[in-house]
């Protein structure tokens, strides 16, 4: 099958999370993938993104797929089932809004900055090397923080799913997916 | 005289489980599976070879391979 310009959007993927490491505030960036998934859905009613355009899939696919990273396992049953998808988005949901609520305070001026990157909402990693000011609000900054420490998450537990099961096992259960998929049953009348 | 039915092998997507990720539309050399609005994948029984790419690659493993009357 013919290559497309969209199948080297892991390169972009990749990108982001190295840019991480270097300025926190590229972490805006991820709103990206955020916002067009849901766009495509709403709008044209498909999951175009996660079919053609995810670069995190695709470099999930190449990690274990081409570089054999991955078992290619079958996922457990639990995994895949509706009360787990919709259990982790709801999960992912909170966490991320409870995020929201702390660039608040941020930038209500109730709480100081904070330079961690929270792995797994819980393991706060120092990452103070990638802060270097900002010409806006430090809650802006808190934002990419919270932001970045919600891309590093998934990424760890894509990456995790990925060594146990099939190389993309993320997308069974990745909230986005679940996410555009319900949007793409209620737009569409589907059960 | 009954018509012969000549048996083939064929994809079968469990539409419930499918989370239409689209991974196995990549793989199929015929082009023979899409993901239908978003919703789940469909396989065009009339492309299908029952190869089985789609089966091994769905991360949800909800594609099986079965014999169908034809």
């Amino acid at each position: 099958m013919k290559k497309k310009w969209y199948d080297n959007l892991w390169i972009v993927s990749l990108t982001y999370l190295v840019l991480g490491f270097f300025n926190i505030l590229f972490a805006w960036l991820g709103l990206l993938c955020f916002f067009i998934p849901l766009i495509i859905a709403i709008a044209g009613g498909n999951k175009a993104y996660c079919n053609r355009y995810c670069g995190r899939g695709q470099l999930f696919g190449l990690l274990g797929g081409r570089f054999g990273l991955s078992r290619r396992k079958d996922i457990p049953k639990w995994m895949k089932s509706k009360f787990f998808r919709y259990g982790f988005l709801v999960f992912f949901l909170t966490m991320f809004l409870l995020m929201l609520w702390n660039t608040y305070l941020v930038f209500a001026g109730v709480r100081e900055l904070r330079q961690v990157v929270t792995l797994l909402w819980t393991f706060k990693l120092p990452w103070q090397w990638a802060y270097h000011g900002t010409l806006f609000h430090p809650g802006a900054a808190q934002f990419a923080f919270g932001f970045y420490s919600v891309m590093l998450t998934s990424t760890v537990l894509g990456l995790i799913t990925m060594v146990l099961f099939k190389p993309r096992s993320w997308c069974v259960y990745c909230p986005m997916g679940t996410m555009t998929q319900l949007i793409c049953r209620a737009k569409n009348g589907a059960p | 005289m009954e018509p012969v039915l000549r048996k083939t092998r064929k994809a079968f997507v469990d539409q419930t489980s499918c989370v239409a990720c689209g991974c196995c539309v990549k793989v199929c050399p015929l082009s023979a599976i899409q993901v239908v609005r978003g919703v789940a994948a469909q396989v065009n029984t009339q492309k299908c070879v029952g190869c089985g790419k789609c089966a091994r690659e769905c991360p949800a493993t909800v594609i099986t391979i079965q014999e169908a009357a034809v």
